[in-house]
């Protein structure tokens, strides 16, 4: 094991050098660039015996990934914003067809206006692409989740492709330690990709292009349904088996941090994680019953096991770094529908914070832990709070 | 928590400084450390911003540093509201200059100076003064083990330039005191 001082693109790209995909199909975009260049560097080295493809646009970067998973071999794709969103038209391609491709997203604000910094914009536009979603804290969590996420999307129960997100420049851009395992460690965990049944090959061309009128496609749909909802089960099990190799865990679908017998409760994503487990343990430390829940996972989408967390909170606060326009932040959207089917009735409020890359502080933090106990004292308190904003709303 | 913020402009290895010095108090000194750039494009010239955290635990703060121990200027032409914002009451200023005496008369805060061009020139041979300022940072506040410095020095540049650098480094760090 190598102990390292590098950033959160540096961590994607050994984390994706462990894995050894066969080829890498990717167009650089800020802030997902270092991924990209790293990847390059190793194939050109030697380190990584992968084909490295230059392709022309995000779209064909994963039209290529699709091909390379066609065949049966391990693909990797990484992207950030516009260029997600250029790509959307093959994520359902992808899903649908039930390849195990791996992609890093670099999360970071839509146009207009241009912003090349980070908010959740961008990964939520595609929550309903049918690819499994994660969130990470730190490069450490992003390394490893490069090797569970292929351990994860190729499972035969499974086989779905699998979104990788880290927040723009706070975690693709910072430096930080990050232990690198040895390949031999990764190689004993993660065996080489073996072909599935019906694959293409040289020997045995097939069609790409699947169909299913309306006699067969819903059956279809709601398999693919099924099965994402059942990796719930095989996403906690690799988490395990991956703390016993490697000594990190990370809780499978959601992380709750200090919730036991937390009147008040605020739900975060990624790197505002880790800004939040300060205040909570400044918070504890003066007597106050909060409690923090790390959402890792958003598809599939953890209904159990937040209810369970949740079940004696009086405040449930979400914390969203996007906004559906014309409604609310989505994860509250989906928070609250998790809520409602497991019959809890806290108050619940969605804090709209970061978006084009606004700081998200430690006082922010403070304000809305003091809005949720405020709701869970009684008082009332609006419903959709916007953080550190100058202007007069 | 130790938090240090450098000062310099693109091209000037200021994030490159916070970057050694991260890697000094943690591969190398045990701790933990974050380094993170001002974000956003990089532009030669522009004025950009470095970030060091160090702490015994591991860091989870993601927030942007709201106040710093250590301000480090590569580049006096930056002097200005920026450098003095969001500084500790005990916070201290290390600063490239010839002449200190403008700044020591703008600030009740400690100010270390060092004419950090020089002796780049001297060791160097070129304007590049982000190791002599992490030897004033280091010799000012102890706050990481010089050997680690040369270690993370060692360990980012190739071996020739990496050797004048590690001299310079210890020059200027056998020069610079603490505050008094």
């Amino acid at each position: 094991m190598a102990r390292k001082f590098i950033s959160g693109n540096d961590a994607v790209a050994e984390g994706v050098r462990l894995a050894r995909p066969h080829v890498i199909s990717a167009y650089p975009i800020t802030p997902q660039t270092i991924v990209v260049e790293r990847l390059s560097d190793f194939c050109e080295d030697g380190s990584l015996k992968a084909i490295y493809m230059h392709v022309e646009s995000e779209h064909s970067a994963l039209a290529a990934a699709m091909g390379v998973s066609s065949v049966g071999a391990r693909a990797f794709t990484a992207t950030s914003s516009q260029g997600l969103l250029y790509m959307a038209e093959n994520l359902p391609y992808a899903s649908g067809a039930r390849m195990p491709i791996v992609m890093m997203n670099a999360n970071r604000a839509l146009a207009t206006p241009w912003n090349i910094y980070g908010d959740q914009m961008d990964s939520m536009f595609l929550l309903n692409a049918g690819w499994i979603q994660v969130y990470v804290e730190d490069a450490q969590e992003a390394l490893d989740m490069m090797i569970q996420s292929y351990k994860i999307a190729e499972d035969p129960r499974v086989m779905t492709p699998f979104m990788v997100n880290l927040d723009g420049f706070v975690l693709t851009h910072t430096y930080e330690v990050v232990d690198v395992p040895e390949q031999e460690l990764v190689d004993a965990y993660l065996p080489p990709l073996k072909l599935a049944e019906n694959m293409m090959s040289l020997e045995a061309p097939k069609s790409l292009c699947i169909t299913a009128g309306n006699n067969f496609n819903m059956e279809f749909k709601i398999k693919q349904n099924e099965e994402m909802n059942a990796s719930t089960a095989i996403i906690a099990e690799v988490d395990a088996s991956f703390a016993e190799v490697f000594g990190r865990k990370y809780h499978g679908l959601l992380e709750a941090i200090a919730c036991d017998d937390a009147e008040v409760i605020l739900i975060t994503t990624g790197s505002v994680a880790g800004t939040s487990r300060m205040i909570i343990e400044e918070y504890r430390n003066k007597g106050h019953k909060v409690g923090l829940i790390k959402l890792r996972y958003l598809r599939p989408f953890p209904t159990e096991a937040l209810a369970k967390v949740l079940k004696d909170a009086k405040a449930v606060g979400v914390v969203d770094k996007n906004i559906s326009f014309g409604y609310e932040g989505t994860i509250f959207t989906n928070v609250n529908s998790a809520i409602l089917q497991s019959g809890l009735t806290p108050k619940v409020h969605n804090f709209i914070c970061g978006l084009g890359g606004r700081d998200v502080t430690k006082e922010n933090i403070r304000e809305m832990f003091d809005a949720l106990l405020s709701s869970a004292a009684g008082d009332s308190c609006e419903k959709i709070h916007y953080m550190n904003v100058r202007c007069a709303l | 928590m130790i938090e240090v913020r450098w000062h310099g402009r693109g091209g000037q290895g200021s994030f490159t400084v916070a970057r050694l010095l991260g890697l000094a108090a943690s591969v190398y000194g045990g701790k933990y450390a974050q380094a993170f750039p001002s974000f956003g494009p990089e532009r030669r010239g522009a004025p950009v911003l470095g970030f060091t955290r160090i702490d015994d635990v591991k860091i989870g703060d993601r927030s942007e540093l709201d106040g710093c121990d250590y301000v480090v200027v590569l580049d006096e032409t930056l002097w200005g509201n920026d450098v003095l914002s969001g500084l500790k009451d005990d916070s201290i200023v290390i600063i490239n200059t010839k002449d200190e005496t403008k700044y020591k008369s703008e600030t009740s805060h400690c100010i270390i100076a060092i004419d950090a061009t020089q002796l780049a020139l001297d060791y160097l041979g070129i304007p590049i003064t982000n190791t002599a300022m992490l030897g004033a940072l280091v010799g000012a506040s102890k706050i990481v083990d010089p050997a680690h410095c040369i270690d993370a020095i060692r360990a980012s540049m190739a071996p020739k330039i990496a050797q004048k650098n590690v001299d310079l480094f210890n020059h200027v760090y056998g020069e610079v005191n603490s505050c008094e």
